[in-house]
């Protein structure tokens, strides 16, 4: 942990009431961010982007968010009125998600969208707006914002859009940032100049940042810590560096379970779930 | 050694655009060949073109000896089959799994259906009792398993495998690739695979080829790509960013 703590979830349970009766997607999940890079891991279903939403405040309507604590710099989501959560979210919190090509808004300028998340949250002209726009998307290393700013999304690459999509949540100067699956939708090669973008750009400006991920390797070689989820609970927390020391048999089957170039492994071990995981 | 699928100056062109420029590609009978590259760079159209779904502006494509025409018959299709990337979308959501997969056996007239069914989703690891379920009852790995129950149906020599794995989690990859692995191993299959993921493809390939803006730009061998004794630049960042975010050491 370095400086103070920005987030601090205690507890947290998302629940929703369907036909067959409650699904608990999350159940009981405990952590804290400072301004530091924390991965969450899990595979589909294991309530991670679920955990993301109820921070940012995406929990679908009829889903029932409970938390001992959550709380942002000190001030209770689940209590703050929605006109509280509304100002946090864009400005304060912000969050990316999987795929700009649904993401991004298909009739609108890229440019017109990053000015739009910063007149929203903060007193600015039109022209300076612009020039903000354009030195942000400089920023996430666009080679020709001038251009890029009049395109619209169907006209760039996914690389260029997810890009487009971190200078608009970082326009308005968050402190905190969530990331769910930021690069699942690129190549590898592209997708490791987001990550290296994203992770200037969370030193530089000393944001909180959770990175939500299906792919271990990626997350512990990008992030601080790692916290695993497992059917809604978190089943290890640890250091990204210790994660070769990782306890729980859960977190080293994920690991073991990957081809690995250079490892032949035949047939690739496979995960033995046990039912007193999800306990 | 005899080709199962050869391909030869193949070129595919969407309307103006030269998806495929001229590849050339050999696959020997039970080899398992890879095709990597980045999105965009021709590998699923070279698959799609292999299987008749990709127009074909020139080149041959020959099976087990044969040269195929402008138009696939059914015995191509008995040879060759192909496993999609994306397992929501490639099985009918208004079929069962029993439906599904007599539609191939349909086709073909093969009249001991019921043993074929039995045996193929016994094969996969899923057993009869999933044989009257839909799609959208099953898991992401088990509508996998359903499509290549549905592919080995017809008990093919070549399967054809776009991405097979990339939308399953971790664990269940592992699971699938081992049930590829153990029918080819069983079964003498040819597979040529296509995957972004080259621990993948050195994982389950003896060669492979790289692919580039619809080009091969390199043939190696799984042991070459794993030794990094590659010729091109391409071929090393592809390997470089398979091994996870490096930090850069920054003056600050």
């Amino acid at each position: 942990m370095s400086g103070k703590t920005l987030l601090e979830v205690e507890d947290l349970r998302i629940n929703f009431p369907t036909r067959i009766g409650q699904v608990q997607a999350v159940r009981g999940v405990s952590f804290s961010l400072g301004r530091e890079r924390l991965g969450i891991v899990g595979e589909s279903g294991s309530g991670k982007s679920q955990t993301g939403r109820a921070i940012m405040g995406l929990t679908p309507p009829q889903a029932e968010v409970t938390a001992k604590t959550l709380a942002f710099d000190g001030i209770d989501l689940l209590a703050a009125p929605p006109r509280e959560r509304r100002a946090l979210r864009g400005k304060r919190i912000a969050m990316i998600l999987q795929d700009p090509k649904y993401s991004l808004d298909p009739v609108m300028s890229i440019g017109r969208q990053i000015v739009e998340t910063l007149r929203t949250h903060e007193r600015v002209s039109k022209a300076e707006a612009r020039d903000r726009a354009l030195a942000m998307l400089e920023a996430v290393q666009i080679r020709d914002p001038a251009r890029v700013f009049d395109l619209h999304p169907h006209e760039v690459s996914g690389g260029m859009g997810q890009r487009a999509m971190i200078a608009m949540m970082l326009i308005a100067g968050p402190e905190m940032m969530i990331a769910d699956e930021p690069t699942s939708a690129l190549d590898v090669t592209v997708q490791l100049d987001v990550l290296g973008i994203l992770d200037r750009l969370v030193s530089e400006r000393g944001m909180g940042l959770i990175f939500i991920s299906h792919d271990l390797r990626l997350v512990s070689s990008f992030c601080d810590r790692v916290i695993v989820m497992y059917a809604g609970k978190v089943v290890e927390q640890l250091k990204a560096s210790e994660l070769r020391d990782a306890q729980h048999p859960y977190t080293r089957g994920l690991l073991n379970c990957m081809p690995r170039i250079g490892f032949e492994r035949h047939p690739l071990p496979v995960l033995d779930r046990k039912p007193e995981w999800a306990a | 050694m005899n080709a199962a699928l050869s391909v030869d100056g193949l070129e595919v062109i969407f309307d103006r655009f030269r998806a495929l420029k001229g590849v050339s590609l050999e696959v020997r009978s039970g080899e398992s060949y890879g095709l990597v590259g980045e999105s965009g760079s021709g590998k699923s159209t070279l698959l799609r073109a292999i299987a008749g779904l990709a127009p074909i502006a020139s080149g041959s494509i020959t099976v087990n000896g044969k040269t195929l025409g402008k138009n696939r018959d059914k015995a191509f299709y008995r040879e060759v089959q192909m496993v999609f990337q994306d397992p929501y979308g490639s099985l009918h959501p208004r079929q069962t799994v029993d439906r599904l997969l007599q539609e191939p056996l349909a086709i073909h007239g093969f009249a001991d259906g019921e043993k074929r069914i039995i045996r193929a989703l016994d094969e996969v690891g899923l057993g009869t009792g999933f044989r009257f379920r839909y799609a959208h009852q099953l898991s992401g790995g088990q509508r996998q398993r359903v499509a290549i129950a549905r592919a080995l149906i017809l008990e093919p020599s070549i399967l054809l495998l776009d991405e097979p794995t990339s939308a399953l989690d971790a664990s269940v990859q592992a699971e699938v690739l081992n049930l590829l692995e153990e029918v080819r191993r069983r079964r003498k299959l040819t597979f040529l695979m296509v995957s972004h993921d080259l621990a993948i493809i050195t994982h389950m390939c003896e060669r492979l080829m790289v692919m580039q803006s619809g080009e091969a730009i390199e043939n190696l061998t799984a042991s070459q790509l794993v030794g990094h004794r590659v010729a091109k630049d391409y071929t090393r960042n592809l390997l470089r960013a398979s091994e996870g975010f490096v930090r850069t050491a920054r003056a600050d």
